[in-house]
């Protein structure tokens, strides 16, 4: 396949693996609380020691989210924000900022109806390096991921505690970038999770796997972002941030303050934990 | 042979009719969907499984249903003479429970002692209401809260039924959504949960297995037709929203080149206002939801549309995958029957012939009065009465000004 060498995910991975530390993952839903915000919102997210961003396409029917993430897609879809949006919101981010990989998460349908040779091109002309669909699992993604490689566009896919081994095999085979491993069975802002359990889990894919394994699915804090540092190579952090943006929500001035505070907490823990 | 022959050989292997279907799940539920896939596999031609469930039908929801010819109706049309075939005197009162029979019987034995289901109109939660109550299965069900509140009769019936109803406040608060929240329980209890899909749609095996539940409504049709008719009938009809019944009516015909088939949506306000729950009639142009690709409204940035209908059951924005292909190739026409046109025909049957259809069902009526009267009387078609009306007289009522 036709990669680009320097691969913005790739090298950040190699960077942090030179140093011995973890990635920290912000997810933000791109347009919440409305679209204005959100560049602020991703170069806030970079100042507190987020390594990527995954921004969030909002969609109608977020059917693998929890409730905090629903309503996020609710307010940023109210505001009419659009996949063509969100594009356009990483071309500016990528003005300030051109070290940080940035990779768009959502569900298929807003791709599906742009285009799929139209999203690429425009996707790779914004500065985007990778992509996560929830709902396209790799056999689903066919000749989408030779396309998104064509144009430098990692697919990033799920893992699960519910994946077979043969089928994990077939991810690995497939994923570029770093895998996404859901902690927990259940939507995204769910429950509290076993760190030891998911470094056993974490464990048997290193055996088949190369790439970085990255956990998602409740991490909320510092503690719980340490406790999964300690097994993953990187830790990504959404429901968490996202219910901090709705809090603020009438205040959006106040929201890359708070976005900072929840991230540096995580981020020293995260670094406290790599140098002990 | 049949020109058509092809298309029964489908899905192929990974679920996918044409270019429509598949499987667009998170990767939670890959393992529970193969697991449905090859319990399905294992049982499908497995005499007994196929005895049990025929058992069921037979004694259980009382098939098979009759195929009742309305001539008066015929009579004062003045056209071809119809055909109904009453999957409204099936226990719990429509053809839903055809297809929650089976799966329930895949629910056994698969081992999960707990089922989930979405509804629309409140016929398939009271379909999967029952099979649970039968097979002491815990049963929730998620229902949209605007379908709650107009469909309030399904609601209590379910409580009854011992299932628990929980109103989807999300999104356009309808069936669409009532399937999202169902998916997300699914994807959070997937050990111990049977998720009883209730029509053509969803991830693979889904379609295919609906389908196949479903199509003893056409097994028989097509029987009776030749027993009562003494030749297959010129024409079927029957509503689509996801699909389930009128792929039950249609499946085993498909061969039958002579015999034309029209898929009736919901026009809502008319299709021209973009109101509507007509997916194919309006050539919506293709997308991905709820684990499958097919004809599904949504606007220019790919959010899903909101729809309308007056019938809960029809208000979908999509349609089931073998629906989509059957438009491309023509073997089906898809039309639309608007709001007022369905209270039409909903009143027309209940006065001329005693019978009170869905309003579901009614979109299939509606456009059999139309094609009949464009028919001679020697010809005959078979309209699929999915559903008795009892549960909209709330709805009809409320039109005529009339609160209980």
């Amino acid at each position: 396949m036709n990669r680009i060498e320097h691969n913005r995910i790739d090298q950040r991975f190699a960077e942090l693996k030179a140093q011995g530390r973890t990635a920290l993952i912000p997810y933000i839903t791109a347009g919440d609380p409305a679209p204005a915000h959100t560049v602020d919102f991703m170069h806030a997210c970079v100042e507190a020691g987020a390594d990527v961003i995954e921004l969030g396409v909002p969609f109608s029917d977020p059917m693998a989210d929890g409730p905090v993430i629903q309503k996020a897609c609710e307010r940023a879809l109210v505001h009419g924000t659009r996949l063509q949006h969100v594009l356009e919101m990483v071309a500016e981010f990528r003005q300030r900022d051109s070290e940080t990989p940035v990779v768009l998460m959502g569900y298929l349908n807003p791709i599906e109806r742009m285009g799929y040779d139209v999203f690429t091109r425009q996707a790779q002309a914004s500065g985007v390096d990778g992509v996560l669909v929830v709902d396209m699992p790799p056999e689903e993604a066919g000749d989408n991921a030779a396309l998104f490689a064509e144009h430098g566009l990692q697919s990033i896919f799920l893992l699960a505690p519910t994946t077979s081994e043969a089928r994990a095999r077939a991810i690995c085979e497939h994923g570029e970038g770093y895998l996404y491993y859901v902690s927990l069975k259940g939507v995204t802002g769910a429950a509290t999770l076993d760190a030891d359990a998911v470094g056993e889990q974490l464990n048997k894919l290193r055996r088949i796997t190369e790439l970085p394994l990255c956990v998602g699915f409740g991490i909320r804090d510092g503690a719980t972002a340490a406790a999964i540092g300690r097994v993953a190579d990187g830790v990504i952090v959404g429901s968490a941030l996202v219910g901090r943006i709705a809090e603020h929500a009438d205040d959006p001035a106040s929201i890359p303050a708070a976005l900072k505070s929840i991230l540096g907490e995580m981020r020293e823990a995260l670094d406290r934990e790599a140098a002990g | 042979m049949s020109r058509f022959h092809d298309l029964t050989q489908l899905p192929d292997a990974r679920g996918h009719f044409g270019p429509y279907g598949g499987r667009f799940v998170s990767e939670t539920l890959s393992f529970a969907l193969e697991e449905l896939e090859n319990i399905y596999a294992s049982l499908k031609n497995d005499p007994e499984f196929q005895a049990e469930f025929d058992y069921d039908l037979k004694h259980y929801v009382g098939r098979p249903s009759p195929l009742y010819h309305a001539e008066r109706w015929s009579r004062e049309i003045g056209g071809a003479q119809i055909w109904l075939k009453r999957e409204d005197l099936n226990h719990t009162g429509a053809h839903k429970v055809n297809n929650t029979i089976g799966q329930a019987l895949l629910a056994k034995k698969a081992g999960k002692p707990r089922v989930i289901a979405e509804t629309g109109a409140g016929q398939h939660g009271v379909a999967t209401a029952t099979v649970a109550a039968r097979l002491g299965l815990k049963c929730e069900i998620y229902m949209g809260a605007e379908d709650v509140e107009r469909q309030k009769l399904n609601v209590y019936r379910m409580h009854l039924l011992g299932a628990k109803v929980v109103p989807v406040e999300s999104g356009s608060r309808t069936l669409k959504d009532a399937m999202n929240e169902a998916l997300r329980d699914w994807v959070t209890n997937v050990d111990d949960t049977f998720y009883i899909i209730g029509t053509v749609a969803g991830p693979h095996p889904y379609p295919m297995l609906v389908r196949d539940f479903s199509a003893v409504v056409g097994r028989e049709a097509r029987r009776q037709s030749l027993e009562q008719i003494g030749r297959l009938p010129d024409a079927l009809v029957a509503c689509v929203g996801g699909g389930s019944n009128a792929m039950g009516l249609f499946y085993p015909f498909v061969e039958d080149d002579d015999v034309a088939m029209y898929g009736v949506e919901a026009g809502g306000e008319g299709v021209a206002t973009g109101r509507h729950a007509a997916p194919l009639t309006a050539n919506a142009p293709r997308g991905v939801l709820h684990g499958n690709r097919t004809y599904l409204m949504s606007d220019e940035g790919g959010q899903v549309a909101d729809t309308q209908s007056i019938s809960a059951g029809l208000d979908y924005p999509g349609v089931g995958p073998e629906h989509a292909l059957w438009k491309d190739v023509g073997r089906v026409r898809y039309v639309a029957a608007d709001d007022n046109e369905v209270l039409a025909a909903f009143r027309e049957l209940t006065l001329v012939e005693g019978i009170m259809p869905a309003l579901e069902s009614s979109h299939a009526l509606a456009h059999a009065k139309k094609l009949a009267g464009e028919m001679s009387p020697e010809q005959h078609i078979v309209v699929n009465l999915s559903g008795r009306g009892d549960k909209d007289i709330h709805t009809v009522a409320k039109l005529d000004g009339i609160e209980f």
